[in-house]
């Protein structure tokens, strides 16, 4: 089967190398294999794969990961655009 | 868990200020919603402990759950699906037995506790309102302070003699491991996304190996989703729009005629669900192997094969105005439901689907008008 692959040029993922520590977490979370650990660092591996979760961004200690987290789904940013409030996902819940 | 990543159902705020700030369920930390939860079927009895009795629960999905699940996916009635939060007991597991956490999100839980083969293990089940552990992260309501929450409210540290909470991995844009170490005591460590894996990923001493790590939107994740997107079509939006489609039909020089209803509204109905079919059911199964990466162009394709078919099988009946009507609607309704599909889907980036939406919109519109236009033009001359 091919591989999916969804639109990236606008992934707003970025890392900064300098206040990694190498921690690794960031691999562990990621659901999409984004990163790599190589000689103590993390690096992105594949950038394009983000999904803009936040999991790394939120678990990286150090803030070396920045990313813009959201829910990708077409209902939650339509129904932001008509509130002007932040896209959230209605996932059925009442709160 | 991880085939339960279908969204989108009724507005909720999402807590992204408070998550960027550290914190997770912030200023909505609001007490448990009140919610009056119905008799388990699946708790087989107790298990004693140092700090009470502990529910022990069945690993057996009966035939109560499988019905109950297929209501949830086709829509009928039940939105809420939920466990009781705390802690229940899988088997008999003693003090040093591992601690999985998991949503309060009943086919979440069932999927926890029929597939550990025959693991002895504490479950437990922090309150995500009903929701899925995705989901419930992304909103912020399965956090480190709700998990310190039932850690406390449970005694877990009277039970166990470790200090360890294995959590879904797909937990962890709402949970900040360094966090629920700080409230609780116990060390948040994320395991596998599915709960498959969590035999192997114990067994290996709480290690994940990449493919326990990786979300997949293999066909049958794809296929157990679609039903939800189907159960538009008797959403009450859309039962108002037909009764609006039959009422237009009805109405002519002569008055209102009921056959005339029938005859030109029916039409109209059974292209709506052609388009539903083609982008809420074809496009996902399709997904992989349809033309371009944007949702909205996938769904294009299906729907102009779909209005290219329907086309030609009533070609005898239609005049040119109608048989433009369903070129331009059904591709613009389908386009748009396969782009409704991204909620669905563990590979979409919030940037992305605007991105998309963006470009794909102006279109859908357009073809919607041209459609809605076209109709009415083939109704003028009878």
């Amino acid at each position: 089967m091919p591989t999916l692959r969804y639109l990236d040029q606008a992934v707003t993922l970025r890392l900064d190398v300098e206040r990694c520590t190498g921690c690794g977490l960031c691999v562990a979370v990621c659901p999409r294999a984004v990163f790599g650990i190589a000689g103590g660092r993390a690096f992105l591996a594949d950038r394009g794969a983000c999904i803009e979760c936040g999991a790394c961004a939120l678990n990286c200690v150090p803030g070396a990961i920045g990313v813009e987290p959201g829910v990708g789904c077409a209902q939650a940013i339509i129904r932001g655009w008509l509130t002007g409030s932040e896209p959230g996902c209605g996932c059925g819940g009442s709160n | 868990m991880a085939d339960d990543t279908a969204c989108c159902a009724t507005p909720a705020p999402q807590a992204d200020q408070e998550r960027r700030q550290g914190s997770c369920c912030g200023a909505k930390a609001a007490p448990p919603a009140d919610y009056p939860y119905g008799p388990a079927a699946y708790v087989t009895g107790t298990v004693e402990t140092p700090a009470g009795a502990v529910p022990r629960v069945s690993r057996d999905i009966a035939r109560g759950d499988r019905v109950g699940a297929w209501r949830v996916r086709w829509g009928l009635g039940r939105d809420d699906y939920r466990v009781k939060p705390g802690l229940y007991a899988l088997g008999t597991p003693d003090a040093t037995a591992p601690v999985l956490v998991t949503a309060n999100y009943k086919l979440t839980f069932d999927q926890v506790r029929s597939s550990l083969d025959d693991l002895d293990a504490w479950l437990l089940v922090v309150d995500t309102r009903g929701i899925n552990v995705w989901c419930a992260a992304g909103k912020g309501t399965f956090c480190a302070d709700e998990i310190a929450r039932v850690v406390l409210a449970t005694r877990l540290a009277e039970i166990v003699d470790h200090r360890r909470l294995v959590l879904p991995q797909l937990s962890a844009p709402g949970v900040a491991a360094h966090r629920a170490k700080e409230a609780c005591g116990f060390r948040a460590i994320f395991g596998p996304v599915r709960a498959a894996d969590l035999p192997a990923f114990l067994a290996a001493d709480l290690r994940a190996d990449p493919r326990m790590r990786a979300v997949t939107f293999a066909t049958r994740q794809r296929a157990v989703l679609t039903p939800v997107e189907l159960a538009v079509a008797w959403d009450r939006r859309m039962l108002l729009a037909y009764a609006g489609v039959l009422a237009a039909a009805a109405i002519g020089r002569d008055g209102v005629s009921l056959s005339r209803a029938a005859r030109h509204g029916a039409p109209v109905v059974g292209a709506a669900w052609l388009a539903l079919l083609a982008g809420g059911v074809v496009t996902p199964l399709a997904l992989p192997w349809l033309p371009g990466r944007a949702f909205s162009l996938k769904g294009a394709v299906v729907g102009g094969v779909a209005a290219a078919g329907a086309t030609a099988a009533f070609r005898r009946r239609l005049s040119p105005a109608a048989g433009l009507a369903l070129l331009a609607g059904i591709p613009a309704v389908s386009s748009y439901a396969a782009m409704n599909f991204t909620g669905s889907s563990p590979i979409t980036s919030p940037s992305g689907v605007e991105l998309e939406m963006r470009r794909a919109l102006p279109f859908q519109v357009a073809a919607a008008a041209v459609a809605i236009a076209a109709w009415l033009a083939s109704r003028m001359g009878r």
